[in-house]
């Protein structure tokens, strides 16, 4: 409490208003501007609408039709397949943090009218990252909406592969990669909403098989991280490498899509598929 | 079967310059093989191999990473990191062989997928994801063979299979065991740490249900004796084929997704 407390007085020093205003800085156009603001945006920066990272509670409420939403496998937990030291602390450590039990809420709810499975990732737990639990949430969220006829809809942010499962973390890959595929082949539907960041394992699995792959506007889209890029051709990358609008430019995305414009396209593109009847 | 080593000694043995590659189990193995170039889209990946020949008098497919012998085959085929357009390239030769009811037979080699420039804005992770999805359902048995080292999701989009085996020596990993303690410990000299916690020798991938079969190498590693890890290798392959090709492909699709759908650990 006397440590909060010195924080306080500590910022208030160093703050030349009397008046201490929060602020959010950019990362992409490095800017700050008001957090009311980008909060009230949904965390869109005002100044170069990057569209910042959402919670899974978030994103759900402002994209699926109020009190729809009926979670599937709520508080499935991860073991501890290769014994990793300290694996138990660091994913308690993330539950009491961000408020879910691992890094993707799956579920079935409707958009407009429209029935569907979602899968929500959130970056917050564990830089979002697949391990037997993603892959598991994911395998079955696809195996449901193909055995009752559903689209899935899956908002994709993930640092990768959870390096403290190992390899069991990149079976998962196969696993939700293999689910997708069956449900595709059944004539489902399944959009891709990538959000910031979208990258390794989770880009090269699930998230780059959508029939239709939206992006958020300037969100991080790829596979092998910068900094790797960097140091094996020795160069700085350009500013804009992997962002959505570069993806869409080399044709990996159909379209880059606003986040207050996102219920109302996903809503569009179920319909256009035949999603519009009411029965889940 | 040789004494026991451990995975940082065994990591020593993978990285050996004198480990036979698949240039030189090719003739040792196969008979009357083709090679085979390109994507049909972009170009042709010398990191990725593929060839029409026979197994046993049988027509087979075969897809593998390439790794040097010195420097300028190195140079030549990017020290077996294949760019999105080898993947490509071992779809489309899978897809082949799914046509002319062929099997399919990869042998695994990597270090990773290449982390450039031109990977990324080719659609690394669009490739890999492909190859995931469409060996899962490809209909003609598919066996894979981790011959060396099995690096991140560049391995296993060539190791979607019906079985996997692994040579004694080798290893198959999320992330080289260097890259994994940069990541995680940020300190990528932790290497042989990282080996040892990581759980990737063949023993373990049997363990944790990833692979099914160990191919013994010779003593002291298989570039002691290639000859004899040649005939293992084919030993094994000339057991499985057969069977997997015997089996309804319905049920070989059905095994082939439980085989990967049922890896993992988590509490309900």
């Amino acid at each position: 409490m006397f440590e909060d407390l010195f924080k306080v007085v500590k910022k208030r020093f160093n703050d030349s208003e009397d008046d201490y205003k929060p602020m959010f800085k950019c990362p992409r156009c490095q800017e700050t501007s008001p957090l009311i603001r980008y909060e009230e945006l949904h965390r869109v920066c005002p100044l170069c609408n990057y569209h910042g990272r959402l919670s899974a509670q978030e994103r759900i409420q402002i994209t699926v039709d109020k009190e729809s939403f009926c979670e599937l496998d709520s508080g499935m937990t991860s073991g501890n397949p290769i014994d990793f030291p300290d694996y138990e602390e660091k994913q308690k450590e993330s539950a009491e943090k961000t408020g879910i039990s691992e890094a993707v809420v799956t579920g079935t709810a409707t958009i407009k009218g429209s029935p569907c499975v979602v899968g929500i990732m959130d970056s917050r737990y564990m830089m979002g990252s697949m391990g037997s639990v993603v892959g598991e949430k994911i395998s079955r969220a696809f195996e449901y909406a193909a055995e009752n006829n559903l689209p899935v809809v899956m908002f994709t942010a993930s640092g990768g592969a959870r390096m403290q499962e190992g390899i069991v973390s990149l079976m998962q890959m196969a696993k939700t990669s293999g689910a997708v595929k069956l449900h595709s082949d059944k004539g489902g539907l399944y959009i891709t909403v990538m959000t910031d960041p979208t990258t390794g394992g989770v880009t090269a699995s699930f998230a780059s098989l959508g029939d239709i792959i939206i992006a958020e506007p300037k969100v991080l889209i790829g596979f092998a991280g910068r900094r790797v890029i960097e140091n094996t051709i020795r160069q700085r990358l350009p500013e804009d490498f992997q962002l959505a609008e570069f993806m869409f430019e080399k044709g990996f995305v159909d379209m880059i899509v606003e986040r207050r414009k996102m219920r109302s396209v996903l809503s569009h593109l179920l319909k256009l598929h035949g999603y519009d009847k009411k029965e889940v | 079967m040789s004494e026991k080593k451990s995975a940082w000694e065994r990591l020593q043995l993978v990285h050996n310059v004198s480990r036979p590659t698949i240039r030189d189990y090719l003739p040792l193995i196969f008979t009357d093989y083709y090679e085979m170039h390109g994507d049909r889209l972009c170009g042709d990946d010398k990191a990725i191999f593929g060839a029409i020949g026979r197994l046993d008098g049988r027509p087979v497919t075969i897809i593998a990473q390439v790794k040097g012998r010195d420097i300028n085959e190195n140079k030549a085929c990017n020290f077996a990191m294949p760019h999105p357009e080898g993947y490509r390239k071992a779809l489309r030769l899978a897809r082949q062989a799914e046509k002319f009811h062929r099997p399919v037979i990869c042998f695994i080699d990597t270090p990773g997928a290449f982390c450039g420039v031109a990977a990324e804005e080719r659609g690394m992770g669009e490739a890999i994801a492909r190859n995931i999805a469409e060996f899962m359902t490809l209909r003609t048995p598919v066996i894979s063979i981790v011959l060396g080292e099995g690096g991140s999701g560049g391995a296993l989009a060539l190791g979607v299979c019906d079985e996997l085996a692994i040579l004694e020596n080798a290893q198959y990993s999320v992330l080289s065991p260097r890259g994994f303690a940069s990541i995680l410990w940020k300190d990528a000299s932790r290497e042989q740490e990282a080996s040892e916690i990581m759980q990737i020798t063949a023993e373990d991938m049997v363990r944790l249900g990833v692979a099914e079969t160990i191919i013994e190498e010779p003593l002291g590693g298989a570039h002691n004796d290639l000859d004899k890890i040649s005939e293992n290798i084919k030993e094994y392959l000339s057991k499985i084929i057969p069977k997997k090709c015997e089996k309804d492909i319905d049920v070989l699709l059905k095994e082939r997704y439980t085989k990967f759908r049922k890896i993992g650990a988590f509490i309900e």
